[in-house]
C-alpha cells in the first residue's frame, strides 16, 4: 500500500556549518546538564533533586570579590559622578585596554610565583577562551587541516577548535596505565595517524593543568611537547585557564617558564590561552586572553578580537581589581587553599565509600575512577552506568567518553561550584548507592 | 617556522586600505583646542557623542544596576556565573522593548529571538557563518560599510558581490540593478545566497523608503534567499520619513520569514561601542537555535548585560533618550551641511546616522579613482581632516566623501568648517589662472615646497 508522506516546501538553505552537529550539544555531557536544568538541587525547597557536579565553575571564593569591591567604589560606576564613563563607553580599540591588559600580565606572572614574565603587548583580548581557543585555530590552521589533542579533554573543544573553523583534532590517546601522562609515543602515533589519512598537522593544543583530570602536566612532559613541535616544525597552545586553580603554586609549570629557560629559542610556534572564567570564577565577564610569542600571530589575533572583544565596561573593573597587588596575593592564595580542602574533602569522602579517583593537584574536579562497577567495559556500559547515577543516585556527573577518554569507566566530578553542604549530601548519596551495590552483590 | 593559515596570512583583515591612512594621519597628530589647534580633526568616526549625559546621569542615579557597588553587589556572585547563551530574561526583553521603541512603538519584538554577538562586527559574521558557505555570495548595495569586507568575508570565506547604486536617483537601489547583478552572478557560476542591506545606510545616512523595502523583500523572497538587515542606525533618525524596519514591511506583506534577519547593536544609537553589544534577530528558529550556540563566541558581559536591562527597562529614561537623540542629531546635522552649503558644497539629503555624504565631485581634478584619493590627501593632509573617500565604502562614482558629525564637540565642528571654508576658497583661488599664472604659481609652489595640488586645468 502506498503510503502518502507530505512533502515540505523546498526548505531554505542555511549553512553547512549551521546544519551540522559539530555544535556538540547532542551528546550526553549536555543531556544531563538538562536532566539538571529541569529538576535541580535545592537544600530546603528541592533536597532530592539533580545535584550537578558536572559545571567546572569556581564558587568558592566569590566572598573575596565581593568584600574587595565593597571596599573599592571607584572600581565599579567609574568613580563618583561617573567621569570615566565617556572614555570608557567609547573605548573599544582592539588592542584593548593598556591598564587591563598590564593588570592581567601581572596577575599571570603572580600565578606563577614570579617564575614567567609577561609583556603586555603581547595580550590580545577575547570574549572568553571559548573565543580565543577558536580564534587561535583560525590563524593556525586552515579547514582540513588538525590539531593533535591529548585525551581525556574538555568536551567544548569539539566545537570550540572545529565547528566554524572546519579542522579535525585528531587525538593523542593518553590511559591510566601512567597516570594519563603524554608520552612520545603517543605523540608520535596520533601524528603518524593524521599523516596516513593525509591531513596535516598544525599543532598540539594541551590544557594544563588538565581538564578533566584535575592535574598539571609534568616539566618534562612539557619540555618533550616543546621538543616535539620543534621536530614537526608546528604550533604549541598551552590552554592555561586553570593556573591558578593549582593547589600549591609550585606544583605548576608553565610553558611559560619552560620558554625562558630556553631563552625563548623556539618560542615563536608558543601560544598562551587564559580566561578569568575558572581561577576569578568570572565566567559570565566573558574574559580571555591569547598571549602569543610570535608577533604575527598576536597581530593578527588582535585584528580578528574584533568579532570578539571583552566589554569595556568589564575591562575598566577588572584593570582596577587586578592591578591592586594586596588584593590578588591574597585571592590567590586563598582560592588554592579552598580548592585543596574541597578536593580532600570529596577524596576521602569517596574513598570511604570505595572509589578511587586519579591522584590531582589543580582543577575545579577530580577524576574518579568507577571502572570497577561497569557492566560491560565498553562505552556502552560507562553510559548505563552514567545514566543510574543521573536517574538513580541524581548526580549529573560527566562521563569519560564525553571527554574522548579511551579507557571505559572514568568520571569527571566536579567540587567547587557547590557550597560544602551539599558536596556532603552529594557523598552520603554516593556512599548509599555504592553500600546498595554492596549489598545486591552479597 | 611552521606558516600560518591562509586567513592569517591574506588581506581580509582589510587594514591595507587607504582609508587607514587617514586615521594614522589622526593619530600621529590629534586636533586639541588648546593643546594642539592645528591638529588633524577626526571626520571618519561613526560614534554618537552627543547624549552621553544622559547616560552618566542615570548611571549615578541609579547605582543597584552596576554589581559593584553597595547596592548592587548582593547580585554579584549570580551576575558573575551567568555564561548562558541565552543571556539574561531582562537584558533580552530590555532589548526587545528598546528596539520597538526606536521603531517608534510600529512593531514589537520577541524577546526569545534575541541572540547575541560581539558587536555588530561579530553579528554580521556570525548570520553569514550561519547563511552561507565559503564561496557563496551575499549581494551588498555600495556604496556600504567599509569594514563588510572583513566582517562578512574574512573568516567565513563568502563573498561579496557589490550591486552598484549612483547619484542619478539618488543611490536608490532598484529591482532592476538586484535582478542583473544576480543574473550576472549566476552565469559566473558564483551562488547567491542573499542579500544584506544596511537601512539607514552607511555611508548615506538616508532611510529606505517602504516601497523599495517592500521590493527588496519582494526580490529575495521571489530568489528564495535571504535578507539580512542591518539596522545599527535605527534610533539616530532625526527628520521625516520615519524609519521603517524590515519587522514593519513583513507585517504587511506575504514573504517566507524564514529568509528575514535583523542585525542590530547599542553602538550607534545609545554610543556605547565600547560595550560589545550586538543582536542578531531572526524570524527563523532554526537560525535563532544556531545563532545562540554560536554566539558562545561573542557573549556579551553579564556584567554589561545587566547595567543595560536595568538601564533599558526604564522607560522615561529611554523615552526621553530617543527624543533628545534625535533633537541633537537634527541640530547637528543641520549646523554642519548648512555651513557647508554656504561655501557651495552639497551633500546628499539625509535623515539619519551620524554622518553626511558630501558631494565634492565639482572639487576633482580628474573624475577618476586617482582624482578622488588625491583630493583626500589634500583634505588629510593640507586641510587637516579625516573624512572618509567615497572609494573606500566601494561607491564607484568618485568625489563622494562621508563626513561623520557627532563624535565632537560645537566647538570643533566649526573648526572644521572654518577650515573648508578656507580651503574651497583657496581652491577657487588656484583655478583662475591664466597659462602665465599657472607657471607662475608652479614655480612658487615648488619654491615653497608646498604640497597643495596646482594644475592648469581650464575651469
Amino acid at each position: 500500500m502506498a503510503i502518502e508522506i507530505e512533502q515540505p516546501s523546498v526548505s531554505v538553505g542555511l549553512s553547512k556549518v549551521a546544519v551540522s552537529e559539530t555544535h556538540g550539544e547532542d551528546s550526553p555531557y549536555f543531556a544531563g546538564w538538562k536532566a539538571y536544568d529541569e529538576n535541580p538541587y535545592e537544600e530546603s525547597t528541592n533536597p532530592s533533586g539533580v545535584i550537578q557536579m558536572g559545571l567546572a565553575e569556581n564558587q568558592v571564593s566569590f566572598d573575596l570579590l565581593e568584600e574587595y569591591l565593597e571596599q573599592q567604589p571607584e572600581a565599579s560606576t567609574w568613580g563618583k559622578g561617573a567621569p570615566g564613563f565617556r572614555e570608557n563607553a567609547l573605548f573599544q580599540d582592539y588592542h584593548g585596554l593598556k591598564s587591563f591588559r598590564q593588570a592581567m600580565a601581572s596577575f599571570m606572572e603572580q600565578i606563577r610565583g614570579g617564575r614567567a614574565k609577561f609583556d603586555l603587548n603581547r595580550i590580545v583580548v577575547t570574549a572568553g577562551a571559548t573565543a580565543a581557543n577558536e580564534l587561535l585555530t583560525f590563524i593556525l590552521a586552515d579547514p582540513g587541516d588538525a590539531l593533535l589533542v591529548p585525551t581525556p579533554y574538555y568536551p567544548g573543544f569539539d566545537r570550540d577548535l572545529r565547528w566554524r573553523t572546519g579542522i579535525k583534532i585528531v587525538p593523542i590517546h593518553c590511559d591510566s596505565s601512567n597516570n594519563f601522562q603524554i608520552t612520545p609515543q603517543a605523540l608520535e602515533a596520533a601524528y603518524k595517524e593524521a599523516e596516513s589519512k593525509d591531513v596535516r598537522v598544525r599543532g598540539v593544543l594541551i590544557t594544563n593543568p588538565s581538564n578533566p583530570l584535575g592535574a598539571t602536566i609534568q616539566r618534562s612532559v612539557l619540555e618533550e611537547l616543546l621538543d616535539f613541535a620543534t621536530r614537526k616544525n608546528i604550533h604549541l597552545v598551552s590552554d592555561e585557564i586553570y593556573s591558578g586553580s593549582a593547589f600549591s603554586s609550585s606544583e605548576f609549570v608553565s610553558i611559560a617558564e619552560i620558554l625562558e629557560a630556553r631563552q625563548y629559542k623556539d618560542s615563536e610556534r608558543v601560544h598562551i590561552v587564559y580566561s578569568l572564567s575558572k581561577d576569578l570564577g568570572l565566567p559570565g565577564f566573558r574574559v580571555g586572553t591569547i598571549y602569543s610569542y610570535n608577533d604575527k600571530v598576536v597581530t593578527t589575533a588582535r585584528r580578528m578580537s574584533s568579532f570578539t572583544l571583552i566589554s569595556s565596561q568589564t575591562q575598566y573593573l577588572l584593570a582596577s581589581m587586578l592591578s591592586n597587588k594586596k588584593f590578588t596575593e591574597n585571592y590567590i592564595k586563598t582560592n588554592r587553599e579552598r580548592l585543596q580542602k574541597r578536593y580532600q574533602m570529596i577524596i576521602e569522602g569517596l574513598r570511604s565509600a570505595g572509589i578511587e579517583c586519579l591522584k590531582g593537584n589543580a582543577g575545579l574536579f577530580c577524576w574518579m575512577n568507577l571502572s570497577p562497577l561497569l557492566e560491560e567495559q565498553t562505552r556502552e556500559g560507562e553510559l548505563a552506568l552514567w545514566d543510574s547515577m543521573l536517574h538513580e543516585v541524581k548526580l549529573n556527573i560527566s562521563p569519560g567518553s564525553s571527554c574522548h577518554c579511551s579507557e571505559p569507566g572514568w568520571f569527571r566530578v566536579c567540587f567547587a561550584n557547590m557550597s560544602e553542604q551539599t558536596l556532603e549530601v552529594a557523598l552520603k548519596r554516593i556512599h548509599n548507592f555504592m553500600q546498595k551495590r554492596e549489598r545486591r552483590r552479597n | 617556522m611552521g606558516i600560518l593559515s591562509k586567513i592569517a596570512t591574506n588581506n581580509g583583515h582589510g587594514e591595507d586600505s587607504a582609508y587607514f591612512d587617514g586615521w594614522k594621519a589622526f593619530d600621529r597628530n590629534p586636533f586639541h583646542p588648546t593643546q594642539n589647534p592645528g591638529g588633524v580633526i577626526q571626520l571618519g568616526l561613526a560614534e554618537n557623542q552627543l547624549c552621553f549625559d544622559l547616560i552618566k546621569d542615570w548611571i549615578t542615579k541609579n547605582p543597584y544596576a552596576s554589581i559593584c557597588t553597595a547596592e548592587g553587589v548582593e547580585v554579584f556572585k549570580d551576575i558573575a556565573i551567568f555564561q548562558d547563551y541565552h543571556g539574561l530574561p531582562e537584558f533580552r526583553q530590555a532589548v526587545a522593548k528598546f528596539m520597538g521603541k526606536g521603531r517608534g512603538g510600529r512593531v514589537t519584538f520577541d524577546p526569545d529571538r534575541i541572540v547575541m554577538g560581539g558587536g555588530a562586527t561579530g553579528a554580521n559574521e556570525l548570520i553569514m557563518f550561519c547563511l552561507a558557505n565559503p564561496g557563496d555570495a551575499f549581494l551588498v548595495p555600495s556604496p556600504y560599510y567599509a569594514a563588510f569586507d572583513r566582517d562578512l568575508s574574512w573568516r567565513t570565506g563568502v563573498q561579496i558581490v557589490p550591486v552598484h547604486c549612483d547619484i542619478s536617483n539618488n543611490f536608490k537601489i532598484t529591482r532592476e540593478a538586484l535582478e542583473a547583478a544576480y543574473e550576472r552572478a549566476q552565469e559566473a557560476s558564483i551562488n547567491i545566497k542573499g542579500l544584506i542591506i544596511t537601512n539607514p545606510s552607511n555611508p548615506l545616512g538616508t532611510t529606505l523608503d517602504r516601497d523599495t523595502l517592500k521590493s527588496l523583500v519582494s526580490f529575495i523572497n521571489d530568489k528564495n534567499i535571504h535578507l539580512v538587515c542591518d539596522e545599527i542606525y535605527a534610533a539616530t533618525v532625526f527628520s521625516s520619513p520615519k524609519f521603517t524596519s524590515v519587522a514593519e514591511v513583513i507585517q504587511e506583506m506575504d514573504c517566507n520569514r524564514d529568509l528575514i534577519h535583523i542585525i542590530y547593536s547599542l553602538s550607534k544609537d545609545m554610543g556605547l561601542p565600547g560595550f560589545r553589544v550586538g543582536i542578531v534577530y531572526s524570524f527563523n528558529d532554526t537560525v535563532v537555535n544556531c545563532g545562540r550556540k554560536m554566539s558562545s563566541f561573542g557573549l556579551v558581559s553579564s556584567q554589561t548585560q545587566y547595567l543595560l536591562a536595568s538601564m533599558l527597562s526604564d522607560d522615561e529614561f529611554v523615552d526621553n533618550f530617543l527624543v533628545e537623540t534625535s533633537k541633537r542629531l537634527a541640530k547637528r546635522h543641520h549646523n554642519f551641511t548648512k555651513g557647508l552649503e554656504q561655501v557651495g558644497i552639497n551633500c546628499l539629503k539625509s535623515n539619519a546616522g551620524l554622518f553626511f555624504w558630501m558631494d565634492l565631485r565639482h572639487l576633482l581634478k580628474e573624475k577618476t579613482l586617482e582624482g578622488e584619493i588625491a583630493l583626500w590627501r589634500t583634505i588629510v593632509n593640507d586641510v587637516k581632516l579625516n573624512v572618509s573617500p567615497g572609494s573606500s565604502f566601494q561607491c564607484t562614482e568618485p568625489g563622494w566623501f562621508r563626513v561623520c558629525f557627532a563624535n565632537m564637540d560645537d566647538d570643533t565642528l566649526q573648526v572644521a568648517l572654518n577650515r573648508i571654508a578656507a580651503f574651497v576658497q583657496q581652491d577657487k583661488e588656484s583655478e583662475k589662472p591664466t597659462k602665465k599664472r599657472c607657471s607662475r604659481i608652479f614655480a612658487s609652489a615648488s619654491h615653497r615646497g608646498s604640497t597643495n595640488k596646482v594644475s592648469c586645468r581650464r575651469t
